[in-house]
């Protein structure tokens, strides 16, 4: 049929013509848009709750597209090496708003925000109130606790916000037992020695694990003799009070009556008094987590602690 | 300009405009554009934003609703009420008909959205008291709506012409959900692999992509939209409307019918 | 040149849920129609007359063959504008008032405005609708309906009509009126194809007909010839109920009212009829020939054995 072959002939044309012609216009479009063009409209949602009510409950499924492009963000941005990351705190509480229970949204999402850049968008304070948000939602997740004490310790250095953490996470159900490692290692580095012993005790107690055990043994073996540095410096501070002068030896703490004997670490080994009034301990090697005590320039193998 | 085909879509506006559906939903929206006001006061000092976001929004929705509910009966209903007989006993060519069913329902939503439009600044003028400039922008977001239009009415004809009219119905809606999150669409063909990232790249790029035709945030906030932007959404809407009724055709012009 | 020529169409439909058995809607039919002839098509419901409308409108496509309407391709759509067609039980678009719809209808065909002005109240008023105005369509009665039919498939004035079913849907009255319009149409030299199942109208009507059953061509040939071919009858009217038992023979058909009785009789026991009746004293009221039917002829080749002969 003529007239039916020749409307064929000129449809195939327009139909290949236009649609390949769309797909050259669109990719115009893409280029004038940015690479920014999904998230523009966030910028003008004012809120995560507003945006949860006009989805008309399709709460779950807008949560995980707004997570989909979070990672898309920061992947992006990540790739680019770049220094700002303005709309990832946004789009991840744009996220957490619609979906309180997106875990995952919490965990990773609270390490991109706290890493400094150009790993991540260096906003460890945003970081910590997006992983308390999530406690907040779902208060039983031991991990959420780990995040957090993992962020104050690495990213903002507040030990004892860390020891916190790390400790109650450690009461939770299902947590692992190394979270308490954690709360005490914490505890020592703020310096919450009495802490850091009653932790590291109760674990030496209930464990039935010899390495965490051992562990937990050389922690306080560290704190204890960091106890008795503490208690002789104060007494050498008396010293140096009362006679102007720092002490040469032992014996004259023990002759001004501020010391009953020389005193001895865990080990029975005695301290040493240095000449420029520091103590020292007969053998660093043997105090694994030992952090005073130690001479200038001591280099110990370091142990990290567990992750 | 072909008669026939300039009478075709004379007669579907006609009756697109007797149709009483449309007036129910007419009606809906403007109830929804007037009270759009009110909802300022929920949140005092933004009910110019709110009013435009609420207003643009109706204006496109209520437009796309419209488009497919019309849309699929511009060719299903002939079909099945058989007035299509008489239609093609004439010198009608297949392909006339179903351009001018598409020109013809484009015509009734570009009325509508004018109404629609009207009511949108009248309501503007009774929450802010004047115009500004950015205020020109609105007009933008109302074209690039009307482009929407253009593509909406496209595909609901293309499902038209070969399904029944609540299959073309959910086809063309579900293209429209599925246009509306293109970008993130392709966000997930970025990170997916393998078969996943082909399939879901091709259809990223062959879905129409919605979201780069709605400004209506961008303009609530008085932002610029250039003309680049404005010519480049222009051509695609028209390629990619024109593809799609060149398939229209040529699956109609081959069409056994009851 | 032939006002319709059907070359071997033939239309298969693929049935079944994986479409593999194939159902013949039409065999390959070969058909003509002169200029200015009304043909009718015969055959009972589901032969193929619509099918065969339907493929010769362009409305669905052949399996094979081909036809030609006023010299032109069927599919030609410049050729359109000489036909005229009115479907089985139509429908239009219930929106429309009748005038609206036939000045849409013949703007397709390119009837200019003007021409459109003056034919649509005048033929409005022919086809028995003078004083519609303005009413929607979807208003409108079947019969009602069947005349805006006919008007849209006449409005532009073509040379050749197709009609299936044009009577349905009417009352006795109506039908005389589409009986007197086709005849009219005759008379100005249209060609008019219509399909039909009524014999009656077809006698009245045709030139010639064709006999089509499940799908087949089964006859075809002049009204007047197939006609004589069945047994020509008399119609016997009298006064005198009681002698019915007498001749009861020699007659069919009978019907009695009060006294009188009307029956039928073939010619060779006419006289013999003619005689018992005066016997009887019964009082003769008229004696008339009937033409024989087509009905014979149709239903002897819409009979199952029958295999087809044209």
């Amino acid at each position: 049929m003529k007239s039916r072959r020749t409307s064929t002939i000129v449809a195939v044309a327009v139909l290949v013509l236009a649609f390949a012609g769309s797909l050259l216009a669109l990719h115009q479009v893409d280029q004038v848009r940015g690479k920014q063009a999904t998230l523009e409209e966030i910028l003008y949602i004012p809120s995560g709750k507003t945006l949860k009510k006009m989805s008309l409950g399709y709460t779950g499924l807008l949560a995980d597209i707004y997570w989909t492009r979070a990672v898309q963000y920061f992947g992006k941005k990540h790739q680019d090496e770049a220094m700002h990351y303005e709309l990832l705190g946004p789009l991840l509480d744009i996220t957490t708003d619609l979906d309180p229970h997106l875990i995952i949204a919490y965990e990773f999402g609270s390490i991109f925000l706290s890493q400094s850049p150009p790993a991540g968008a260096g906003q460890p304070d945003k970081a910590v109130a997006l992983v308390e948000k999530g406690i907040r939602a779902n208060p039983d997740r031991w991990r959420f606790y780990f995040t957090l004490g993992y962020i104050h310790y690495f990213d903002r250095k507040d030990y004892k916000a860390a020891r916190e953490a790390f400790q109650t996470g450690s009461e939770k159900p299902g947590a692992y037992f190394w979270m308490k490692v954690m709360a005490a290692e914490m505890a020592h580095r703020a310096g919450e020695s009495s802490l850091a012993e009653e932790i590291w005790a109760r674990l030496l107690e209930s464990s039935q694990d010899e390495m965490v055990k051992d562990n937990a043994r050389q922690h306080l073996a560290a704190l204890q003799v960091e106890k008795e540095i503490d208690e002789i410096n104060q007494r050498i501070a008396i010293f140096r009070q009362k006679t102007g002068q720092q002490p040469s030896s032992w014996l004259n703490l023990i002759r001004a009556g501020l010391l009953r004997g020389i005193p001895i670490d865990t080990l029975h080994n005695p301290l040493k008094l240095m000449p420029d009034g520091t103590i020292q301990v007969a053998d660093p090697d043997k105090y694994q987590f030992l952090t005073k005590g130690l001479p200038p320039g001591y280099k110990r193998r370091v142990k990290h602690p567990p992750n | 300009m072909n008669s026939r085909l300039a009478a075709i879509t004379l007669n579907t506006f006609r009756e697109a405009v007797r149709d009483r559906v449309l007036y129910n939903l007419i009606i809906f929206a403007l109830l929804l554009v007037a009270s759009a006001p009110l909802f300022g006061q929920i949140s005092l000092g933004l009910e110019k934003l709110i009013l435009v976001n609420v207003g643009l929004s109706s204006i496109s929705i209520f437009g796309v609703i419209i488009a497919i509910f019309i849309g699929i009966g511009l060719v299903s209903k002939e079909i099945e009420k058989r007035t299509l007989y008489t239609i093609l006993s004439r010198p009608v060519r297949r392909w006339e008909f179903i351009t001018g069913k598409y020109l013809g329902l484009l015509l009734t939503l570009v009325v509508n959205a004018a109404f629609m439009t009207i009511g949108f600044f009248v309501a503007l003028l009774v929450v802010t008291r004047t115009f500004t400039r950015d205020d020109a922008g609105f007009l933008v977001a109302i074209y690039f709506i009307i482009l929407q239009f253009f593509i909406v009415t496209a595909i609901t004809l293309l499902f038209s012409s070969f399904s029944s009219p609540i299959f073309s119905a959910i086809f063309a809606f579900a293209l429209f959900v599925i246009g509306t999150f293109a970008e993130d669409l392709r966000n997930f063909a970025a990170i997916s692999e393998g078969v996943t990232k082909w399939l879901a790249t091709s259809a990223a790029w062959l879905v129409p992509n919605f979201s780069a035709l709605n400004v209506i945030a961008q303009v609530a906030h008085g932002d610029h939209i250039s003309i680049q932007l404005v010519l480049f959404n222009t051509l695609y809407a028209l390629l990619y409307s024109a593809a799609a009724i060149a398939v229209a055709v040529l699956i109609f012009e081959r069409r056994n019918l009851k | 040149m032939s006002a319709l020529e059907i070359l071997g169409l033939a239309k298969n439909y693929a049935v079944g849920f994986w479409r593999k058995s194939l159902k013949t809607a039409l065999q390959p039919l070969h058909l003509t129609v002169e200029e200015g002839e009304v043909f009718g098509f015969l055959g009972p419901n589901g032969a193929g007359k619509t099918t065969t409308l339907k493929l010769l409108m362009g409305i669905v496509f052949p399996t094979s063959g081909s036809a030609r309407i006023l010299g032109h391709d069927f599919h030609d759509p410049d050729v359109k504008k000489q036909i005229g067609f009115l479907p089985e039980q139509p429908y239009f678009y219930d929106y429309l008032s009748a005038p609206e719809l036939l000045d849409y209808y013949a703007e397709l065909c390119g009837v200019s405005s003007e021409e459109r002005r003056k034919r649509i109240p005048a033929l409005l008023d022919r086809v028995g609708l003078p004083d519609v105005g303005k009413t929607q369509l979807r208003k409108f009665s079947k019969g009602m309906l069947q005349r805006v039919g006919i008007a849209q498939a006449i409005i532009h004035d073509p040379k050749i009509v197709f009609l299936d079913e044009p009577m349905s849907g009417l009352d006795p009255l109506g039908r005389r009126e589409i009986r007197e319009l086709l005849q009219e149409l005759k008379d100005q030299g249209k060609t008019v194809f219509f399909s039909t199942h009524i014999l009656s109208d077809a006698e009245a009507l045709c030139d010639r007909v064709a006999v089509i059953h499940k799908g087949e061509l089964r006859g075809i040939g002049v009204v007047e010839d197939l006609q004589s071919k069945s047994a020509s009858k008399t119609e016997v009217v009298w006064h005198g109920s009681h002698a019915l038992a007498a001749v009861s023979r020699w007659v069919s058909e009978t019907r009695t009212t009060g006294e009188i009785v009307r029956a039928v009789a073939s010619s060779q026991d006419l006289d013999m009829l003619l005689e018992k009746l005066r016997q009887q004293h019964a009082q003769i009221v008229s004696v008339t020939p009937v033409h024989g039917t087509l009905e014979d002829y149709f239903l002897t080749h819409t009979s199952e054995s029958e295999t087809a002969k044209v």
